[in-house]
C-alpha cells in the first residue's frame, strides 16, 4: 500500500472520526487505520456521549440515525457502604425536552461504527483489521506517515493525527507521548447486562428511551481510590467499576471480585435482578488531569481525546473531549494546509484551539481533584462507614432520644478519624473543586 | 502463597465474549527468571481482569487468548518485564456491545 494521504489517522474512535469528519468536508485526503475487525470493536466506555460535541461535527446526527440508547433524563450520585448509602439524584423535565440529547447512552461497537461511517460517507478511507506499529520520521525527526501490520504497509501523509485510545503500545514504541505509570490511570472493567426494555423504565421510573445515569463513590472500591457506574441502554445495563492501577497492585484485588462483590451491594442488586450478563471488558481511565497531559503536537504529528489524556475524571466526560479535541485537529491541520507548514510551530494552533475552549479550561479547574481523591483515602474507607452508621442510628426509632444519638455519633466519627482531619478533608475537597 | 479463594470464575465472564485467536502470542514474559527470582509481589496475578497470568511450578504461564487489552500488565509489572503489542490487526476481542 505505498500510497500518500494528506492526513492519516490512528484509530477510528470518537476523536479519530471526528478529525475524519472535519478534514473531508474541506476535501484534505484522509485515510484512518483501525486495529479491530469493525470501528469500535476495540473500544470501551461508561457509555454516555454529548449531543453538544457531537452536533458540532455532525449538526443533523439525529436524522442521520446516530444508534442512541437512552436520552439521561437523571443523574444520581451515590455515597456507598457496604451496607447500604446515600442517593442523590436530579431530574429535569428539559432534559427530555429542549435539552433532550444533552447526554445519552451508546454501545460504542454500534456508535463508533456508525461514526466511521459517516466519514466514510465524505470519502474518508477507512482501513479496518490493521494495527499502526510504527510512525515514519524523516532525517529531521518530524513524522511523516505510519508503519502498518500489512504486507507493504508504509502510508505517508503529511500530517499524523494520533487516536490511537489511551493504551498505546505506539506511544511506548517511539515515545510521542510518555508511557503512563500505575498510579495515572484506573483499570475499569464493564458488565453489560441484559433487561426487557419495560423492566429498565420500571425500575428506573423513566419514559421509555428516557434513561438514567448512577455514578458511585465509597467502599465499593474496597477501600481503594475508585468509581463504579450504573448506564441504563435500550435493553441493558452497563456496570462498570475500577480502580487506581497502583492501588489495585498494592491491594492484590481482583478486578472481575471487585465487580461481583458490586453486583451484591443491597442497592445494586435488585436493580439488575434477573438480568444476564452479556459481555464482559476491561479499560483504563486518565486518571492524570491536567498535570499528567503530554505535549499534544509535534513535527508532523498530533495527539487527540484518550491518547492525550484528555479526561474530566469528576465529571465523567471523556467522549465529548475526544470529539472536540478531534474537530480542532482538522481545523489547525486545514490551516497549516493552507500555509503549507506542517512544523511543530503550525500545528501549535492546536493546543491554543484547546487552551481556548473548555477542554483545558476544565481540566485546570479539577486539577486537584485527582490528587485529592488519592490523597484521601478514608473517602473509601472510614468515611462511607460513618456516614452510614450515622444515618443508619438517626433513622432507627428505639426510644433513644435525638440528641444522645446524636452525642454517641459524634463520639464515634471522633473517634476514627480526628477533627483537624476532617476540616482537612472538607477544605481539600472544596479547594479540588471550586 | 496467600491466595483468596476466588468466588466468581473469570471463565465465565470471558465465556461472553467474542475472540477471533491470534496464533502468534501478542503477550510476552521477557525474562522468567525476573519473575520467579527477583519479583516479590507478582502483581500480574492478581491486577490482570483476564486472569491471563498463572502461577505455574517454575514459570509463570501467559493465557494471552482471553486477553482484554486493556494493557495494565504492561505498566504494572514492577520490573517492566512484559513485552505487550497489539494483537494483529482484526485479532484478538471484538466488542459486541462495548
Amino acid at each position: 500500500m505505498d500510497e500518500s494521504f494528506d492526513v492519516a489517522i490512528v484509530g477510528a474512535g470518537p476523536a479519530g472520526a471526528s478529525a475524519a469528519c472535519g478534514l473531508a468536508e474541506h476535501g484534505v485526503k484522509t485515510i484512518v487505520f483501525e486495529r479491530g475487525e469493525y470501528p469500535g470493536s476495540k473500544n470501551v466506555s461508561g457509555g454516555v456521549l454529548y449531543g453538544h460535541d457531537l452536533a458540532q461535527i455532525l449538526p443533523d446526527y439525529h436524522e442521520r440515525n446516530c444508534p442512541i440508547e437512552r436520552n439521561i433524563v437523571e443523574s444520581r450520585i451515590w455515597y456507598l457502604s457496604k451496607e447500604g448509602g446515600y442517593s442523590l439524584s436530579y431530574r429535569d423535565r428539559s432534559f427530555s425536552e429542549e435539552r433532550k440529547f444533552n447526554v445519552f447512552t451508546v454501545g460504542r461497537a454500534r456508535f463508533d461504527r456508525w461514526f466511521a461511517e459517516q466519514a466514510r460517507r465524505r470519502n474518508v478511507l477507512v482501513v479496518c483489521g490493521t494495527v499502526v506499529t510504527d510512525l515514519l520520521q524523516d532525517h529531521r525527526n518530524t513524522v511523516v506517515g505510519v508503519s502498518t501490520d500489512r504486507p507493504d504497509g508504509d502510508v505517508y501523509a503529511k500530517v499524523v493525527v494520533l487516536a490511537d485510545g489511551i493504551n498505546s503500545p505506539l506511544a511506548q514504541k517511539t515515545g510521542f507521548r510518555p508511557e503512563p505509570k500505575p498510579h495515572d490511570v484506573a483499570l475499569a472493567v464493564k458488565e453489560v447486562i441484559e433487561l426487557s426494555e419495560d423492566l429498565i423504565n420500571e425500575r428506573f421510573n423513566v419514559a421509555p428511551g428516557d434513561g438514567v445515569t448512577i455514578e458511585i463513590l465509597g467502599e465499593v472500591t474496597q477501600g481503594m481510590d475508585g468509581v463504579a457506574v450504573i448506564y441504563t441502554n435500550k435493553t441493558s445495563l452497563s456496570l462498570c467499576i475500577g480502580a487506581n492501577l497502583a492501588d489495585l497492585a498494592q491491594r492484590k484485588i481482583r478486578p472481575y471480585e471487585m465487580l461481583e462483590e458490586f453486583k451484591g451491594h443491597p442497592m445494586v442488586a435488585p436493580l439488575i435482578k434477573g438480568g444476564k450478563p452479556t459481555e464482559y471488558l476491561a479499560h483504563w481511565l486518565a486518571e492524570g488531569g491536567y498535570d499528567a497531559l503530554p505535549e499534544l503536537s509535534g513535527d508532523g504529528f498530533l495527539i487527540t481525546g484518550d491518547s492525550g489524556m484528555l479526561f474530566n475524571a469528576l465529571h465523567r466526560e471523556g467522549s465529548n473531549m475526544a470529539m472536540t479535541s478531534g474537530r480542532m485537529a482538522a481545523e489547525t491541520i486545514v490551516e497549516a494546509f493552507k500555509k503549507g507548514d506542517f512544523s511543530r510551530k503550525s500545528l501549535h494552533g492546536y493546543v491554543s484551539r484547546l487552551q481556548d475552549s473548555y477542554v483545558i479550561e476544565d481540566l485546570k479547574k479539577y486539577r486537584r481533584f485527582g490528587p485529592f481523591l488519592l490523597g484521601h483515602h478514608e473517602l473509601f474507607t472510614t468515611l462511607p462507614k460513618l456516614t452510614s452508621y450515622a444515618a443508619r442510628e438517626m433513622l432507627t426509632v428505639d426510644g433513644v432520644p435525638k440528641k444522645r444519638k446524636q452525642q454517641t455519633i459524634w463520639r464515634e466519627i471522633r473517634k476514627h478519624i480526628s477533627r483537624f482531619r476532617l476540616l482537612k478533608l472538607l477544605w481539600d475537597g472544596w479547594r479540588s473543586v471550586r | 502463597m496467600e491466595e483468596r479463594p476466588m468466588s466468581v470464575k473469570v471463565e465465565d465472564k470471558l465465556f461472553l465474549d467474542r475472540f477471533r485467536i491470534d496464533e502468534e502470542p501478542h503477550i510476552r514474559i521477557i525474562d522468567n527468571a525476573i519473575c520467579l527470582e527477583e519479583c516479590e509481589e507478582q502483581p500480574c496475578l492478581y491486577l490482570c481482569p483476564a486472569n491471563v497470568y498463572r502461577l505455574e511450578k517454575d514459570r509463570i504461564s501467559v493465557a494471552y487468548e482471553g486477553c482484554l487489552e486493556c494493557g495494565s500488565c504492561r505498566i504494572g509489572c514492577p520490573h517492566l518485564n512484559i513485552e505487550w503489542r497489539f494483537p494483529t490487526g482484526g485479532y484478538g476481542i471484538s466488542h459486541k456491545f462495548g
